[in-house]
């Protein structure tokens, strides 16, 4: 149903650490029948990109406490969270908060 | 606070969000609000900024930038400087490394045209005794004396500005030369890096047993390395960039540590153990989240550097699992098997994060709670200067009253360490202690070492140093210090006698 998807996926805060160190990542979501939420994203992510330590990563269906993510530079409290339904190019960022500071 | 126009970009409080332009309007006031609520930073005084690299820290100077650029009115009216200490030797990283890191930070801190100064960990060899000692400094009365001071700041500076109405570029001129320091002379980089005393600090690494002891002798060390760059420079103030998070976690982490006689001065706004360089906390209001969104939408540069735990973490993954293809890790989030001595901070971290998903005000309770401990010091016997501890300079908690809880553990710990009964009986047959063969313990050389810090030192501080082999290592300022202070206390010993005591019953 749903065409490819590009989207931007960020990692910043320590968290890219988990990901080979890599901060950006340009990917290509399949078509899939449903829509792609977030929630599909991150067993995406968990699935294809995610190098390491899944628990210091993910909690549940949902990113761990202390992550926060940020969908087109804005909260994800604010689109929806787990629900918000990704569009082409959208940018998706992780932060890790659990480093210190 | 919401204008209503903007499109809003970020939730702190529950059905409160904020668009771009507020958020940062917030976020700058709430900087200046906590300095002047406080009513510490004299006008004109020379202030340190510690910088780590990390997001809370970088925050901090990007604020100070923001406070010293505005108009006259709102302007911060100190004289900011930046350190930066390079614990690279200590985190597992390599020379190479460490250069890279180093001239990220330099690139960042010489963008903000303030002085600066690059220190390395091993410079504490070289740091005088002197360090351990708190330099009394006679306060008066801080809120009047504030004022006076800032009116006369005032005035001064509405004499210099009538006097230069006439001439505006000359005027300008100065008053640029004022914000842009001069550049060579105000710039530390340090001489090129000791070898041997990278091998030494390794070497004192190495003695420390624990995960939890080794943060804490670090945090020591850089925090003596700081005051010492704050002295020699004249720095009168040096601020720390802990967030209202870290504060959370620190609280009930340094419980857990055996610090929680000096909570307030650990965590408050500001922190006077050293006597004449003061401590500040000014991000102490702010949590990670709001430092994360005001760094990624601000665009503040932090360096990412490994801590002492990211190694760790890293190392005992390699060693217990071959790498798996991320497909497969399917199991559930199974926490990772504690490693021995790990710091109370981690589970902690977890726990509080947790716990504020669920519950959004656990965080700032936590902190708030925190807030109302005091910094009174207890008045011990009368004594006009009480004693401090050797390496966080806390005033010590260790003087045992009946009844107390240090008592029933040094009890415990004496039952604990009693040779079995059956031993008793054994080889030397109870021989008059520390003659018998069982008596005498295969770390016999360093037990004397110990025995000889342990009465200068805290109750937390004696648990670092406990899970330390052998004392040796640490740098020579911590010994003639901790030896200057056993001479003075047996020289008072030997005088005691002539002595006239104030508190002799009035005969």
């Amino acid at each position: 149903m749903a065409a490819p998807l590009c989207v931007q996926l960020e990692f910043g805060g320590g968290a890219e650490l988990l990901f080979d160190g890599v901060r950006k990542h340009q990917v290509t979501l399949p078509i899939q029948p449903g829509p792609w939420d977030i929630r599909c994203l991150l067993v995406w992510i968990k699935e294809n990109l995610l190098k390491e330590r899944l628990e210091l990563f993910m909690q549940g269906d949902s990113v761990r406490p202390g992550i926060l993510v940020l969908i087109n530079e804005a909260d994800w409290e604010l689109m929806g969270e787990l629900d918000y339904q990704l569009q082409d190019q959208d940018n998706v960022v992780f932060i890790s908060t659990l480093h210190g500071g | 606070m919401k204008c209503k126009e903007g499109p809003p970009v970020l939730i702190i409080r529950v059905g409160d969000a904020f668009c771009k332009a507020c958020f940062k309007d917030y976020f700058v006031h709430k900087f200046r609000a906590t300095l002047g609520k406080n009513r510490c930073i004299f006008p004109g005084e020379k202030v340190l900024l510690a910088f780590s690299g990390g997001p809370a820290s970088s925050a901090m100077v990007r604020q100070v930038q923001e406070g010293l650029s505005r108009d006259a009115a709102k302007k911060l009216r100190f004289k900011p400087g930046i350190v930066f200490v390079d614990e690279g030797a200590v985190c597992g990283q390599d020379l190479g490394k460490r250069r890279e890191v180093h001239s990220q930070v330099e690139m960042i801190l010489r963008a903000t045209g303030f002085p600066f100064h690059l220190v390395h960990l091993e410079e504490v060899f070289d740091l005088p005794g002197s360090i351990l000692r708190s330099i009394s400094h006679n306060a008066t009365d801080d809120s009047q004396s504030y004022k006076e001071a800032v009116d006369g700041f005032i005035r001064r500076q509405q004499q210099q500005q009538s006097e230069r109405t006439g001439d505006s570029l000359p005027g300008q001129l100065s008053e640029l030369s004022v914000r842009c320091p001069p550049g060579k002379e105000a710039v530390e980089v340090p001489g090129p890096l000791s070898v041997s005393h990278t091998a030494e600090l390794t070497h004192l690494f190495r003695a420390v047993k624990t995960l939890t002891a080794k943060e804490e002798l670090l945090q020591t060390l850089r925090n003596h390395l700081i005051l010492h760059v704050a002295r020699t420079n004249g720095y009168t103030k040096v601020m720390m960039g802990d967030s209202c998070t870290r504060v959370a976690v620190k609280l009930l982490a340094n419980l857990c540590l055996g610090r929680g006689a000096f909570l307030a001065g650990d965590t408050g706004f500001s922190d006077s153990r050293h006597g004449d360089v003061l401590v500040l906390r000014p991000m102490r209001e702010y949590s990670a989240k709001e430092i994360a969104f005001y760094n990624r939408l601000f665009g503040v540069p932090a360096v990412f550097t490994p801590s002492l735990d990211t190694k760790v973490r890293g190392a005992a993954l390699h060693r217990s699992s071959p790498p798996v293809p991320a497909a497969q890790i399917q199991r559930p989030c199974s926490p990772p098997p504690p490693a021995p001595g790990r710091p109370p901070h981690y589970p902690l971290i977890s726990f509080l994060y947790k716990l504020q998903s669920e519950f959004p005000a656990t965080i700032s309770t936590v902190y708030r709670t925190g807030e109302k401990l005091g910094t009174t010091p207890r008045d011990a016997g009368g004594d006009a200067e009480p004693e401090r501890c050797l390496l966080c300079l806390c005033h010590l908690d260790t003087s045992v009253v009946d009844g107390s809880s240090l008592q029933s553990t040094l009890l415990s710990e004496e039952l604990c360490r009693k040779p079995p009964p059956s031993a008793g009986s054994g080889c030397c047959g109870g021989a008059p202690n520390e003659t018998g063969c069982c008596r005498s313990s295969p770390t016999a050389g360093a037990v004397p070492s110990q025995a000889v810090l342990f009465p200068l030192l805290c109750y937390s501080c004696r648990l670092t140093v406990k899970d330390m082999t052998c004392l040796e290592p640490l740098p020579p300022y911590v010994h003639s210090e901790a030896e200057r202070r056993q001479r003075r206390a047996a020289m008072k010993q030997e005088i005691q006698e002539f002595l006239l005591e104030d508190d002799l019953p009035a005969s």
